[in-house]
């Protein structure tokens, strides 16, 4: 695979290394009620879409940046690659 | 040496003649012929056996789906098995040798499972070797084993050289015969980078084994101008012997180029290279395969497909027979006959299917109409044919057309799914292609020169164009549409003999109809329960012939039927060549400590640590084992001092305002109240709450942290690290670097280090235990202004520090440490020291936070910080996970001090059955202890911080052992800790 990387332009895909679902951005409230089962959650549910997927890859051979890549799991299109903490700003993640 | 089948003509080179040896047997040939066409002519109809019944066989195609002319060839550890003759090239000094027989060739003993046949049908192994249970292994398997297989491996390191590339296109084209030619031509004269690729050793494909004229000259005169014009472009690259085997994401392709397997030796050069090509576009012009039709005996030596009767006569001057008969159900199979008898060959009959009229008027030819091969007659070598109508033709070779299948196996290494067209009674590219990937020519339908030709252009200028480039004008080749009718005609019903679809495997038109009966309907179980299309060949030559029998005697159309998923590779890519370079030594990348010389040069020896090679000990004097030099590194370390490199230890330099906080975030202890110049032990914890990693961070200014890690941990903890900087806190003025190659860094430890160090050490350092006391930190000079960082933390348990110099200087900083530590009688040591040490001081590493454990299994649950937010932290409240009666970290010795520990034994209450139920926990760690003089151990025990004292049993079923040992407190020494104070 090619990822396009928002700041490098194309690069393959072994430069990267793959996380998983992009979910884990949104990470609970430590505090929040029911932090417990909020944690279990996060750590262990995940959507397993066929199709549209936003995932975590890190270019790790590269300038170290996580990128949030919507791939399509069925023809493995990439039709977005973004900054992980810009994903992760727009979310609302800012403290 | 006479070459009794060498006819005139074709495109190989007369004047360098060339000898080998089949079987032993010297034979001649010329350059340009492949081993099969060098067969031929010399005679050669027989050339090995079949993987099941030991039926004789020989040169079936001329290509690479050959399902029967497999050989061994060259020989000692160059032997290459299960070598296509139809694709190796002739060299002067082949030698090849048949395979799968016991005995000659000619008189192979396993031929009794040919007669052994109606018992050995498809499914024969389900079935017959259900019972007794106990005889799979110790009888069946080992019987089937030594029968099963096609060619042997030579069982000796493979001495050739592979190795992987990386090219890129615009344009990559996958065949160069007339579509592929056309196609790379339109792209290269538009200026577009093209890379044409063919499996064959001279490209133009089709257009080197037809007669058919384009632009008013013969095909393989055209084609080699056109390469000629290719070649002359800076900006096409041609690869001859080099098979497109698979299509990947994104225009990405993997080739396997054979460099030098054409030549009797390799030279130092690579044998074969595996490509990785990255392409815009892709134009896929693998063109076509023919397919035979099935009747009884259609197998023997001497029974060919038509159009690689018509290449061994038209390229390579080899008539396959004299007297040669040709049975078609489509117009194509007269050219046979059209081209052989023009070469003056003589043509008995041709037997057509359809009850029609010729499409080619052959004035001597007599034609068959509406009849069919029934079956034939000639064990190492076809003698004579029976028709349906009953009349015998004595021939010696019969050249077989059932029709022609585009090669759509690219196509579908995606999502794509063939769709069958009717017109020409085959399956066509269909679905979802490869991203940029079109197809043209046979390979996409287009089955005749003029259409292969159009298409070619036509799409390759519809993808440059969309690239950006302008297609050059041209004028079309002229060439003409010749005839193609095929007839849905797949076997010969009435033929009562066994008839062969797939003749690598052995399968039959019987099997498939027992495959049916037995309830195996679907093509991809068909190809199970038959083992259909599957080895070297994956039926290229079986798979249509047989899935349309399945749709018959089911009553599906063949779409309905459907075909098996082709997958990557195309053709068999061997395994040297997917490891390419990494081999041996150069399995991995390896790293080397900076004291790695020093080490070399004073007896070390090495252990892999992940991909660095550490010092694991040091031989000094007469020392016999590794225990002796092991005992003597930790005993001196903890009398005298002792100087080991731990630069493997991930380093990672933390800056920013925010540097504190974040790693109030990532450890599961408070770093931001820790103070300049001081250093504190570090946990780190999993989001689930289980132990992830540990080590130490030092503060060397307001903003400047260093923090280590494992040395295993290194890279995924540096990975985290980002991950919550750039995810989870993305507003945080926080930095990261990985310094762990930056700093040499070595461990100092034992009574003397202080005294040790004072020599090292600029001046203005004051290193008494004042103004350095435990757990400091400082960056400082040594050795007159060399900058260093100095630690003082301590993982034997003794007075000891840390002391870092920039990389460049780690070799001479571990000889100035020794030099220095002379007098004091200072030693090197190596890893197995350092576990020594660490298990006497009940450290936790690897085998104890093994992915399983949580903080308070080794007795730490009070490090994991409740008052802050930290990963981890949350879920490692879970009531499982702190439960009062949970395995702890506990130190063990046993009872009889002369009896040695186990790892891995498990612990079991005195009188109590050694059973899983009974089950109290394991030893993960156990080292001889030098310093106490007996073996001690750590492990995990329910409850066992109120279990000291009491004596249990360490049971270890693998090793068939049992021992009493003492539940202790895993500081065996100094366990108050005043050593590392002082």
């Amino acid at each position: 695979m090619i990822i396009p990387h928002p700041l490098l332009g194309p690069r393959d895909a072994a430069e990267f290394v793959y996380l998983g679902d992009a979910s884990l951005i949104d990470r609970p409230d430590w505090q929040a009620e029911g932090a417990m089962e909020q944690f279990h959650d996060y750590g262990y549910l995940r959507d397993n879409p066929a199709g549209q997927h936003q995932e975590l890859w890190y270019h790790e051979q590269g300038d170290r940046s996580w990128l949030v890549v919507t791939r399509d799991t069925l023809t493995h299109e990439i039709t977005q690659v973004e900054l992980a903490r810009d994903v992760a700003r727009a979310r609302g993640r800012d403290k | 040496m006479t070459q009794p089948n060498r006819i005139g003509g074709g495109l190989i080179d007369r004047a360098k003649p060339l000898t080998f040896r089949f079987n032993n047997k010297e034979m001649a040939g010329f350059e340009g012929d492949t081993l099969a066409s060098a067969l031929l002519a010399n005679g050669q109809r027989l050339v090995g056996r079949s993987f099941k019944y030991h039926r004789p066989r020989g040169v079936f195609t001329a290509g690479s789906e050959e399902p029967n002319a497999l050989v061994h060839l060259r020989t000692g550890a160059h032997t290459e098995p299960n070598t296509r003759a139809t694709m190796a090239e002739l060299f002067d000094g082949l030698t090849a040798t048949s395979q799968n027989h016991r005995g000659s060739l000619e008189h192979d003993m396993m031929a009794v499972t040919d007669f052994l046949s109606p018992f050995l049908s498809a499914g024969f192994y389900y079935k017959t070797f259900m019972w007794p249970k106990a005889f799979w292994e110790k009888v069946y398997e080992p019987a089937i084993r030594a029968s099963a297989g096609l060619g042997r491996l030579s069982m000796q390191e493979d001495p050739d050289q592979y190795d992987k590339g990386f090219l890129h296109c615009d344009l990559l084209v996958i065949g160069s015969g007339p579509a592929g030619l056309s196609a790379a031509l339109a792209a290269a004269r538009a200026g577009a980078r093209v890379i044409l690729a063919d499996e064959d050793f001279v490209a133009g494909g089709r257009l080197n084994s037809e007669t058919l004229e384009l632009g008013g000259m013969a095909g393989h005169d055209w084609a080699a101008q056109a390469l000629a014009e290719l070649a002359s472009m800076g900006h096409v690259r041609i690869m001859t012997r080099t098979t497109v085997y698979g299509a990947y994401d994104h225009g990405i392709y993997g080739a396997l180029e054979r460099c030098t397997d054409h030549l009797a030796d390799s030279a130092g050069k690579p044998r074969q290279i595996l490509w990785r090509i990255y392409s815009k576009r892709a134009v896929l012009a693998a063109g076509s395969t023919e397919r035979p039709i099935a009747f009884g005996n259609n197998d023997r030596p001497g029974v060919m497909l038509a159009g690689a009767v018509r290449t061994y006569v038209n390229r390579f001057g080899v008539a396959p027979g004299k007297e040669v008969a040709v049975f078609t159900n489509n117009d194509d199979g007269w050219r046979t006959a059209a081209d052989l008898t023009a070469k003056g060959v003589h043509i008995r009959a041709v037997i057509d299917s359809r009850d029609r009229a010729a499409p080619i008027t052959l004035p001597d030819v007599r034609h068959i109409r509406g009849a069919s091969v029934v079956n034939t007659v000639g064990r190492k070598g076809l003698k004579s044919i029976t028709l349906t109508d009953g009349q015998v033709l004595p021939v010696d070779c019969l050249a077989v057309s059932g029709g022609w299948n585009p090669n759509v196996h690219l196509t579908c290494h995606q999502r794509g799914k063939p769709e069958w067209r009717d017109d020409i009674k085959a399956f066509v590219p269909g679905g979802t292609m490869p991203a940029g990937m079109v197809v043209a020519g046979a390979a996409n339908g287009a089955m005749t020169l003029a259409a292969a030709l159009a298409e070619g252009r036509a799409q390759a200028e519809a993808q440059i164009s969309d690239l950006g480039f302008t297609p050059a004008k041209a004028d079309p080749v002229e060439a003409e549409d010749e005839p193609q009718d095929t007839a849905a005609f797949w076997y010969v019903p009435e033929s009562r003999h066994r008839a062969w679809l797939d003749q690598q495997n052995d399968v039959t038109v019987k099997d498939v109809k027992l495959s049916h009966q037995e309830g195996f309907r679907a093509v991809e179980h068909l190809k199970r329960y038959t083992t259909l299309g599957m080895a070297t060949d994956q039926g290229k030559t079986a798979n249509i012939p047989a899935l349309a029998i399945m749709s018959e005697i089911t009553g599906r159309t063949i779409p309905e039927t459907g075909t098996t998923i082709f997958r990557p590779p195309f053709t068999p890519v061997p395994m040297g060549a997917l490891a390419g370079r990494a081999r041996g030594k150069d399995f991995r990348p390896y790293r080397l400590t900076p004291s790695h010389k020093w080490a070399e040069e004073h007896g070390a020896s090495f252990v892999t640590v992940g991909n660095w090679l550490r010092a694991e000990w040091y031989v000094q004097g007469d020392e016999k084992g590794w225990r002796d030099s092991v005992d003597r590194e930790a005993k001196t370390a903890r009398e005298k001092v002792g100087i080991c490199d731990v630069t493997t230890l991930g380093k990672i330099d933390i800056k920013g305002k925010d540097a504190g906080a974040f790693l109030d975030k990532v450890y599961a202890n408070t770093f931001s109240t820790l103070k300049i110049g001081k250093v504190r032990y570090g946990l780190m914890l999993r989001e689930d709450g289980i132990c992830y990693d540990d080590g130490t961070t030092a503060r060397l200014s307001e903003n400047h942290y260093v923090m280590t890690t494992t040395t295993a941990n290194a890279v995924l903890v540096f990975r985290r690290m980002e991950f919550a900087r750039q995810c989870l806190w993305p507003n945080m003025d926080v930095h990261l670097i990985s310094t762990t190659d930056g700093w040499a860094q070595f461990a100092v430890a034992g009574p003397k280090s202080r005294d040790l160090l004072r020599k090292v050490v600029d001046k203005d350092v004051d290193l008494s235990n004042e103004a350095f006391p435990f757990m400091s930190c400082a960056e400082i000079t040594v050795c007159g202004g060399t900058p260093a960082r100095l630690f003082r933390i301590s993982f034997s348990g003794e007075l000891a520090y840390e002391i870092a110099v920039p990389a460049r200087y780690g070799n001479s900083m571990m000889a100035v440490l020794n030099e220095a530590g002379a007098e004091f009688g200072a030693v090197p040591y190596g890893t197995e020291a350092l576990s020594v040490m660490r298990i006497e001081k009940g450290h936790a590493v690897g085998n104890e936070l093994n992915g399983q454990t949580t903080a308070h299994n080794i007795g730490l649950g009070k490090m994991v910080s409740q008052k802050k937010e930290c990963i981890g932290n949350v879920l490692s409240q879970r009531p499982e996970m702190i439960r009062d009666d949970a395995i702890r970290m506990m130190g063990f010795r046993p009872v009889d001090r002369s009896q040695k520990l186990i790892t891995g034994s498990h612990f079991i209450n005195k009188g109590e059955e050694a059973v899983m139920e009974n089950d109290q926990g394991w030893m993960t760690s156990v080292a001889y202890s030098p310093n106490l003089g007996h073996s001690i151990g750590l492990g995990f025990i329910k409850s066992g911080h109120e279990r000291k004292g009491e004596i249990v049993r360490a049971v270890s079923p693998v090793h068939g052992t049992e021992m009493e040992v003492e539940i202790v407190s895993a500081h065996f020494i100094d366990p108050e800790g005043e050593r590392l104070r002082g």
